[in-house]
């Protein structure tokens, strides 16, 4: 029984001792723990948030990166096709540049061919004309070399007036 | 394996050589009282017990056949109108350790009587076995709490030493005891206490352990002031949905106002009626439960008892390790618990 009845000079002393304890541990112990502690988590929160953040600026930089290549790439493919297409004019040009001096080369050469052929003929008509003038007039010669011949000729063409 | 099992085999052999010490530090005065109080009621053998329990004018460390070694411890007295007296314990005893009077006061049943035909009214402040424990714990806990102080004064750092040792259980009482049950907008101003009040308790709970030691934590005149702390701080702080609550309870029909506000009144005062009594009873129930195991060797007579009794007493004394931090943590966590419900604003 006597344990259950609290001794008073004890209960002065714990109660006087646990004051300054706490005040003291308070003022020297737990407020630089405590603080220190706390320092110290959101220091780490810090790291561990800058870290993150860096992270992420990396793969900002990365994805950034990837998109400079992508446009680099499709300037690249821009240039390429834009050059092909150039060359492409380049060479139908003077295909149909070359056609069309050809052409007209033929075109000339067919009318010199022509103009020629004309010439020529005209010399062969010219030709033909003046032999058959010369064998006409021999003919001519020939078959009027009597009257008789001659009068039935021009009786022939009277008849024609004639009949005109 | 083997190394872990002989590990564990030299953990419990350490531990029994602690509590071997233990009983030496009073099988002298169990055979003592055996052989002076024969011819007294049977069973008295008892007697050790309660007087290990309680507290002491001087520090019984071991008695060697019959030579006491103690520690006196000084007597203050505050008498009225005369003012402080100061003494020694070992004034109040003879050479064969019987009591004796000192002018004016004597030692009996454990406490300080006048024996002068004259009364006068005295406050006894004396340094007793247990207070002289409690000196020993304070010392020990601003030594240890300031040099854990001094690391985090230094700057920031990885946890070093003692510090990593008691930085986790700080963070636990924290996070887990006051972030949780005070709030976390609130609980920083009640965490000194909550520190203070928890090392305290754990340190000397383990103390009380310790051959030879006092039994401060299982004095209830300690637990009471202990107690007292967390009332007070809880009703100081408590905040209009508190008072209220106790007042007029919300939600109650009238007739049954006037029982609600009895009820909620004798529930401030449970409180640390409660926590007084948890801690006293579990930390003084721990030390009969071995003191009576080894006792029993003794008063049985029997070596077979005595070695099974020693044995089976280091497991009690290993599962009073773990009570001894279990209460520090238990008397902790209801403080913030009654703390929290005093400081709650009565949002839901």
């Amino acid at each position: 029984m006597e344990l259950l009845i609290p001794d008073t000079g004890l209960f002065i002393l714990q109660t006087i001792a646990f004051f300054i304890l706490l005040f003291v541990l308070q003022k020297f112990a737990w407020k630089p723990i405590l603080s220190g502690l706390k320092e110290r988590e959101s220091s780490i929160e810090n790291a561990l948030a800058s870290a993150e953040k860096a992270k992420e600026e990396m793969e900002a930089l990365q994805s950034d990166n990837q998109k400079l290549l992508a446009e680099a790439r499709a300037e690249r493919d821009k240039i390429l096709k834009q050059a092909m297409e150039v060359a492409n004019n380049i060479k139908e040009e003077a295909r149909e540049e070359t056609s069309k001096i050809s052409e007209k080369m033929l075109a000339d050469a067919k009318a010199t061919i022509e103009i020629e052929k004309k010439a020529a003929l005209a010399d062969v008509k010219n030709l033909v004309a003046q032999l058959s003038l010369d064998i006409t007039e021999k003919v001519i010669r020939q078959e009027l070399k009597d009257t008789k011949a001659q009068q039935a000729l021009v009786d022939e063409y009277v008849k024609d007036l004639n009949l005109n | 394996m083997m190394k872990k099992s002989n590990k564990s085999l030299s953990k419990v052999l350490i531990a029994s050589v602690l509590i071997v010490a233990f009983s030496f530090s009073f099988s002298g005065s169990v055979w003592a009282k055996e052989s002076s109080d024969a011819t007294e009621k049977e069973g008295g053998s008892t007697d050790f017990i309660m007087h290990h329990i309680a507290d002491d004018y001087q520090w019984h460390i071991i008695t060697l056949g019959h030579t006491h070694v103690t520690l006196p411890l000084p007597i203050i007295i505050y008498e009225k109108g005369s003012g402080f007296k100061f003494f020694m314990s070992s004034d109040f005893y003879d050479a064969d350790h019987n009591p004796i009077a000192h002018e004016g006061y004597e030692i009996e049943h454990g406490s300080l009587h006048a024996t002068g035909e004259e009364h006068h009214a005295f406050y006894d402040v004396s340094i007793t076995k247990n207070v002289a424990s409690l000196l020993l714990s304070i010392v020990l806990l601003l030594v240890v709490f300031l040099s854990v102080a001094k690391r985090y004064k230094q700057g920031m750092g990885a946890p070093k030493g003692i510090q990593s040792f008691f930085e986790p259980v700080i963070v636990f009482i924290r996070d887990d005891i006051a972030k949780i049950n005070i709030g976390a907008d609130k609980y920083e101003r009640f965490m000194p206490y909550l520190l203070t009040l928890f090392f305290f308790i754990l340190f000397n709970n383990l103390l009380g352990l310790t051959p030879g030691a006092a039994n401060l934590t299982g004095n209830i005149a300690v637990t009471l002031s202990l107690a007292l702390f967390t009332f007070f701080i809880t009703q100081f702080n408590g905040k209009k949905a508190y008072w209220t609550h106790i007042l007029w309870t919300p939600g109650v029909p009238l007739p049954l106002r006037p029982i609600i506000l009895v009820v909620e009144i004798i529930g401030i005062f449970t409180k640390p009626i409660s926590l007084t009594l948890r801690l006293f009873a579990s930390i003084t129930a721990g030390h009969i439960v071995v003191l009576s195991i080894i006792g029993l060797g003794f008063i049985l007579n029997s070596l077979v008892v005595g070695v099974v009794g020693t044995l089976f007493s280091t497991i009690i004394t290993l599962i009073e390790i773990l009570v001894a931090v279990i209460q520090a943590y238990v008397f902790t966590l209801f403080s913030s618990m009654y703390i929290g419900q005093a400081v709650d604003d009565g949002h839901h």
